[in-house]
């Protein structure tokens, strides 16, 4: 489909009314977000930023983030790999098990989780006899973020794998090629843009998470508040500029990760273009 | 070969067994052994008291505003979520790109920085607020900021589900409905709108599923009054922090059972519709 410079005055005035509606919706929060973390000026918010407290959830997000990324990378092929390349029983319903945390309430994975691990459970007793404390700490954290994140790299890759079809692999596999070189010669280097498109979006999801966090993590000051939940704490005690900080901070990632994602689909589309001419 | 194996088709393609037992031991760490956890811990509960916590007067009204909440949004949404990805997809017009990119914001955006800023957006003296409050309307701290809250966090999943197939649609139809004399809102409702109805519906059905489980932005918004804007997660956090971790746990199994029965669902409605 082109689109088309609009001619007549009503489709200018769908575009008049969408533009009003994204402004309303998308960029008027945005841009607020911006204005009331510099409300009191540029050196109230670099006191903010340099605030013990901010640094601290500003280092324990980064840290989760930068485990659960690779972990997510590496499920992501695995099972993409699996439910793409094999027609076996059970495989529609282990793509529907990777849907599970799409569908549930942030809070109940962060139920689950205190139901497994909790103070008052077997395992949380036998953690606490070991004297390793999972819940209110930095590993429950990181757990209900791993719930949490783990079906994004998975839905970006199985749609690709699924239209990419096996024969470069199977020309490799009757050529002698092991598992292994099949894998880090013909696959990856075919879905490394998504690959990098699925950090991006797993990034995002595992710095912004809330509601799970929010359970397991009993939000102790400067130890386990992650930035979303600084932004809350800060917020109930009327801190607004220092809130809004956290959010502007948390919103810069968001935009990064918008523009990434924007760069990316021009690549796509530009190679896309190329393959085209050239056949 | 036997009717029972395992295989659909013999596999040609060497990792099955190292991809496969990953993705499934995963799967169980992450996944199922946390929700099986859930499930035992309220398996401990007798029949009375399980009932008591997730049959509470407060509980059952939280059910009603969270289900009404997220009806409301998917309605609002969907509108405008297809205008959205029709002018996107239609028109060439200043600001389309970043129009495009911004779409993924709510995406991309934490919940509870999405809550916070619209509510200070729609407060009495906020940037848009205040020119409502002389009319008498209330947006945050009350039931219209939880429905703005969950129209938001719904607006990629209306979008990016519609928008591919408006760009795939064939053109020619269109000329030849007009061609033969269809009148413009003819053409879109004989001709698109069918096209397009399938992606809507399941963009729609993941937009509502999402709204009846959000958390960050609603509570920030909401103003959370009792009986009146809780949502059900909302009042699994207060039971928590009543201590009453068992209620708690009641309440998020029936959250939880809800949402598998509605995965399921819409799992079998996708497939569905793809087959048509």
């Amino acid at each position: 489909m082109k689109t088309r410079r609009p001619q007549s005055a009503h489709q200018w005035l769908i575009i008049l009314l969408g533009l009003l509606m994204a402004l309303v919706m998308l960029v008027l929060p945005l841009a607020l977000i911006f204005s009331k973390a510099f409300s009191e000026g540029w050196s109230v918010l670099v006191q903010n930023l340099s605030e013990g407290y901010m640094q601290h959830a500003i280092g324990l997000t980064v840290f989760t983030a930068l485990i659960s990324v690779p972990i997510n990378i590496i499920f992501g092929i695995a099972i993409a790999w699996c439910v793409t390349r094999y027609e076996f029983r059970g495989r529609r319903l282990l793509m529907t098990l990777v849907d599970i945390p799409f569908s549930m309430s942030p809070v109940v994975a962060g139920m689950c989780y205190l139901a497994l691990l909790g103070t008052e459970t077997v395992v949380g007793q036998w953690l606490y006899g070991k004297d390793v404390q999972v819940i209110f700490a930095w590993p429950g954290i990181l757990l209900v973020t791993l719930f949490v994140t783990s079906p994004y790299v998975a839905r970006i890759l199985i749609p690709l794998l699924q239209a990419q079809g096996t024969e470069e692999e199977i020309a490799a596999v009757s050529l002698g090629a092991s598992g292994w070189k099949i894998l880090t010669r013909v696959t990856l280097p075919n879905i490394k843009w998504a690959l990098l498109y699925g950090a991006v979006i797993t990034n995002a999801r595992a710095v912004g998470e809330f509601g799970a966090v929010s359970v397991v993590s009993g939000t102790i000051m400067n130890q386990t508040l992650t930035l979303p939940l600084l932004v809350e704490q800060l917020n109930n005690d009327y801190k607004t500029a220092a809130a809004f900080t956290a959010a502007a901070l948390l919103a810069c990632i968001a935009i990064l990760t918008l523009l990434l994602k924007s760069l990316m689909e021009y690549i796509q589309k530009k190679k896309l273009e190329e393959a085209q001419r050239a056949v | 070969m036997s009717a029972f194996s395992f295989f659909k088709r013999p596999p040609v393609l060497p990792g099955f067994v190292p991809s496969f037992g990953f993705a499934v031991l995963y799967l169980s760490l992450i996944i199922l052994i946390p929700l099986a956890a859930l499930l035992l811990y309220v398996s401990d509960m007798s029949w009375a008291q399980y009932w008591r916590a997730i049959s509470d007067a407060r509980v059952l009204q939280s059910y009603k505003v969270t289900i009404q909440g997220a009806l409301y949004s998917t309605v609002i949404v969907s509108v405008m979520g297809f205008w959205w990805a029709w002018m996107i997809t239609r028109y060439d017009f200043p600001g389309r790109r970043i129009l495009d990119a911004l779409m993924d914001l709510p995406f991309a955006l934490p919940t509870a920085v999405a809550g916070i800023t619209l509510s200070a957006l729609f407060v009495s003296n906020g940037w848009l607020g205040q020119f409502l409050e002389p009319y008498g309307i209330k947006i945050s701290y009350a039931f219209p900021g939880l429905v703005l809250a969950m129209v938001f966090t719904s607006i990629p999943f209306i979008v990016r589900s519609v928008q591919p197939v408006l760009e795939d649609l064939d053109e020619g139809y269109e000329e030849a409905a007009n061609t033969l004399g269809a009148t413009r809102w003819q053409t879109f409702s004989k001709v698109v709108f069918p096209a397009v109805l399938p992606a809507l519906i399941s963009g729609s059905s993941q937009a509502f599923i999402r709204s009846l489980g959000e958390f960050g932005a609603v509570i920030m918004i909401a103003g959370n009054i009792p009986f009146e804007t809780e949502v059900t997660s909302l009042m699994i956090f207060v039971r928590l922090q009543e201590f009453e971790t068992g209620a708690a746990t009641a309440i998020a199994s029936v959250v939880l059972v809800t949402s598998l029965a509605l995965l399921f669902l819409l799992h079998m409605l996708q497939a569905r519709l793809a087959r048509r």
